[in-house]
């Protein structure tokens, strides 16, 4: 049988897939095993490959790009190393249900299992840390795979799915490209509404409750449910906390938005939940940082939660009502049963939290505080454009200092909290965004583990702003043995940074240094005002304290607030 | 957090496709979210290319509810039941190689009708023992052969089966994972 001309390779068959998705940019890093791929993407001119020098960067950038544009995430690695490389990556996507679709190189399948050279099991590897993934053995299958792949990564809950493709599968045998019609995923469900009667039982919850809270997760994001989650918020006047990867659903200054609660959340917010009687989780899970000890956790408050992952409804918090389904549609369902209301006496009393605990405001200071240099960044672009963090102090002031007005435009590693993941996923997010102006917020701990990627923005001119609250630390790890471990700073403490500035230069880009107050606002609009790639070296106060603080395990009885309340009124 | 008395024990089965890997992810699943596998038995199932598992999960209604949960999340997994409260048949094989001698043979031969277990190799000091049956009969027979010298034992594992019309999940089962819920 002689090969028709419509026949193609396996690696040719993966770009049509990619183009019948819509993923037009991918990012990358080729090698021996995937590079048939690449000799077949530069034949498809609509898919942009966007050359990483690592590629965790290829894995968070993907990320970013999810998390900014609502799309698929799409991140290529070779066989071995470079998906190893890809794992951190993909462990957070799946910790934050960011959807997101890895598609990583095989050695020849003749090979497989004989630990050839640069072979890794990684469908065996990445397991636990991905919502599916496959190892395609026939060219015949490919098409269903990436198709099934997307399918899976961006419905339900959204998550990382890893495709593994050999070598010879990517290039060998052709076949015709069929796209499929359906999945070929019999196990697979995708909740929508939820049972009227227990749409009707949290209702009743609702208009019955005197001091109900809103807590608005990453959910309220993913399923666009924003809108209607602010309108119940108006409707029944309850307030809004958010999570830390819920912050941009609501706008900063909405007057029912209380910003963030949990371990380093705003104090009145914790005392809020503490009084409340009736919480309602929308498409979060209560997780450590926002619950601390669960036994303490909102003592007088009934629950509803709404997630579209049944097994989330009752792991941590055991719900009062539970409602399965997607969070757009089960608000769609409740909208109409919630009864307006005003709840006067607990708005007021929220009010009166805040006065007495605000810790929100920061304190006067001639130092450079970093709270001080995220309000005045924060103040400079209106709450417009993207912040990106990694996790720790640089992360929390982030979220307790910046403003935001749109959806998707705070974009942070949360449940795995992954240092360095601010490079790349600001670029990601540029990426996906590219009239958007974005800040890559980092702590100088976590700007080094990813910062080889700024070449990468350089090359593809992205636009984004890399702002380093530099204190010459691991500065929350600085703060736990200050607190905990009797000031000893094994291991926290940078000797030898480099001078960032001239990162910046050696990368011929700008780079501007911060040491004073007076210079905050001026090196916020240089870096605007330039265009590309700047680097700004916020040089700050060293040993500022992040507050509050419940430590890990403790209840809103053990929080730790600074400055006291007293101090500031 | 898991209780791991007898008391505690769940049936659960789950119709799953038969693709490489997917005991990998089953057990993969229950290792790192730590619940507790009593038994486990896979084979093929009454539809082409699906496969059948009978777990028994020791733990409290709160665990082996996540485990179905957790279970159902998998992609490969079609459906799961815990079908404890059920009316199910439940039966499991075990093999035992017991000790014999001249005087003892007669006397195990004799506990191995009463139990209607069979024997299936007979040696000059030992005997091969088959029976099937719930899991207390085979506990039972164990104790009873103990005293002779076990010289190696084998049990499958438990495996159910939801009786009447119903094939034990979606088909008009009742006990099927319910995906949301009231309390």
């Amino acid at each position: 049988m002689g090969i028709k001309k419509t026949e193609l390779t396996g690696a040719e068959i993966v770009c049509e897939s990619l183009l019948k998705e819509g993923a037009d940019v991918v990012f990358g890093l080729p090698g021996g095993a995937v590079l048939p791929l690449y000799g077949a993407l530069s034949s498809y001119p609509d898919i942009r490959h966007i050359l990483v020098r690592h590629e965790q960067a290829a894995a968070m950038a993907a990320d970013g790009y999810a998390r900014a544009t609502g799309k698929v995430g799409v991140c290529v690695a070779t066989s071995g190393p470079g998906a190893t490389n890809l794992v951190t990556g993909i462990a957070a996507a799946q910790m934050d249900s960011v959807a997101m679709v890895a598609i990583t190189g095989q050695v020849p399948r003749p090979a497989i299992g004989s630990d050839a050279f640069q072979e890794t099991d990684v469908t065996g590897v990445t397991l636990p840390i991905t919502k599916h993934n496959m190892l395609v053995m026939d060219v015949k299958d490919v098409a269903q795979a990436i198709h099934d792949a997307f399918h899976i990564a961006r419905t339900g809950r959204p998550g990382p799915v890893l495709v593994d493709i050999p070598r010879d599968v990517l290039l060998g045998e052709k076949t015709e490209f069929v796209w499929p019609t359906a999945t070929k995923l019999p196990g697979y469900r995708i909740p929508g509404e939820a049972p009227e009667t227990h749409v009707a039982a949290a209702a009743e919850l609702i208009n019955q409750a005197e001091r109900p809270l809103i807590m608005s997760g990453h959910g309220v994001l993913i399923s666009h449910a924003y809108g209607l989650m602010t309108e119940l918020a108006e409707k029944a006047q309850i307030p809004v906390i958010t999570t830390l990867l819920g912050i941009s659903a609501i706008p900063s200054d909405h007057d029912l938005n209380l910003g963030m609660s949990g371990m380093h959340g705003m104090a009145y917010n914790n005392l809020a939940i503490d009084e409340a009687d009736l919480i309602i989780g929308l498409g979060m899970r209560f997780d450590d940082r926002v619950t601390g000890r669960i036994s303490a956790f909102a003592p007088n408050a009934k629950f509803i939660h709404v997630d579209i992952d049944a097994s989330e409804v009752d792991k941590n918090v055991k719900s009062t009502v539970g409602l399965v389904g997607d969070l757009k549609a089960v608000l769609g369902q409740l909208l109409p049963k919630v009864e307006g209301n005003v709840h006067i006496d607990w708005l007021r009393r929220i009010e009166q939290l805040k006065v007495q605990h605000p810790s929100h405001l920061v304190r006067e200071s001639e130092e450079l505080l970093p709270q001080y240099v995220l309000q005045r960044l924060t103040e400079v672009t209106q709450g417009r454009g993207i912040v990106v963090t990694g996790v720790g102090m640089h992360q929390m002031w982030a979220a307790q200092h910046c403003r935001f007005t749109e959806p998707n435009t705070f974009i942070t590693s949360g449940g795995l909290g992954t240092m360095g993941f601010e490079v790349p996923a600001a670029l990601g997010a540029q990426v996906g965004r590219p009239d958007s102006v974005v800040w890559s917020v980092a702590g100088d701990g976590g700007f080094q583990m990813t910062m080889c990627d700024i070449a990468t923005a350089v090359e593809c001119h992205a636009d984004v702003k890399f702002a380093i609250l530099n204190n010459n630390s691991l500065g929350l790890v600085h703060q736990l043995q200050e607190l905990f471990f009797e000031k000893d700073y094994v291991a926290s403490e940078y000797s030898a940074n480099p001078d960032f500035v001239k990162i910046a230069e050696a990368y011929g880009i700008r780079g501007i240094r911060v040491t004073r107050k007076d210079q905050v606002v001026d090196a916020v609009q240089q870096a605007m005002e330039t265009a590309g790639p700047v680097i700004v070296d916020f040089m700050v106060k060293e040993d500022e304290g992040l507050f509050p603080f419940i430590p890990s395990g403790q209840s809103v009885k053990e929080m730790l607030e600074e400055p006291a309340p007293n101090e500031i009124s | 957090m898991v209780q791991t008395n007898h008391t505690d024990q769940h049936t659960l089965i789950a119709l799953v496709e038969d693709k490489p890997g997917v005991l990998t992810r089953v057990a993969s699943m229950f290792r790192r979210r730590g619940f507790n596998i009593v038994s486990l038995a896979v084979g093929n199932s009454e539809q082409p290319g699906l496969s059948r598992m009978t777990f028994v999960v020791s733990g409290d209604d709160y665990t082996v509810s996540q485990v179905a949960k957790q279970l159902d999340k998998l992609i490969d997994v079609i459906e799961v039941a815990d079908i404890t409260g059920e009316s199910i048949v439940t039966r499991e094989l075990a093999l035992m190689k017991v000790k014999t001698t001249p005087m003892t043979r007669g006397e195990i031969i004799q506990i191995v009708n009463l139990f209607r277990a069979n024997i299936i190799d007979v040696g000059a000091e030992s005997m091969v023992i088959e029976i099937t049956g719930e899991e207390d009969k085979i506990n039972a027979l164990h104790s009873l052969l103990a005293p002779f010298g076990i010289m190696e034992m084998l049990r499958t594992g438990l495996v159910a089966m939801v009786r009447g019309q119903t094939n034990g999940l979606a088909n008009g089962h009742t006990g099927h994972l319910n995906r949301n819920g009231l309390s």
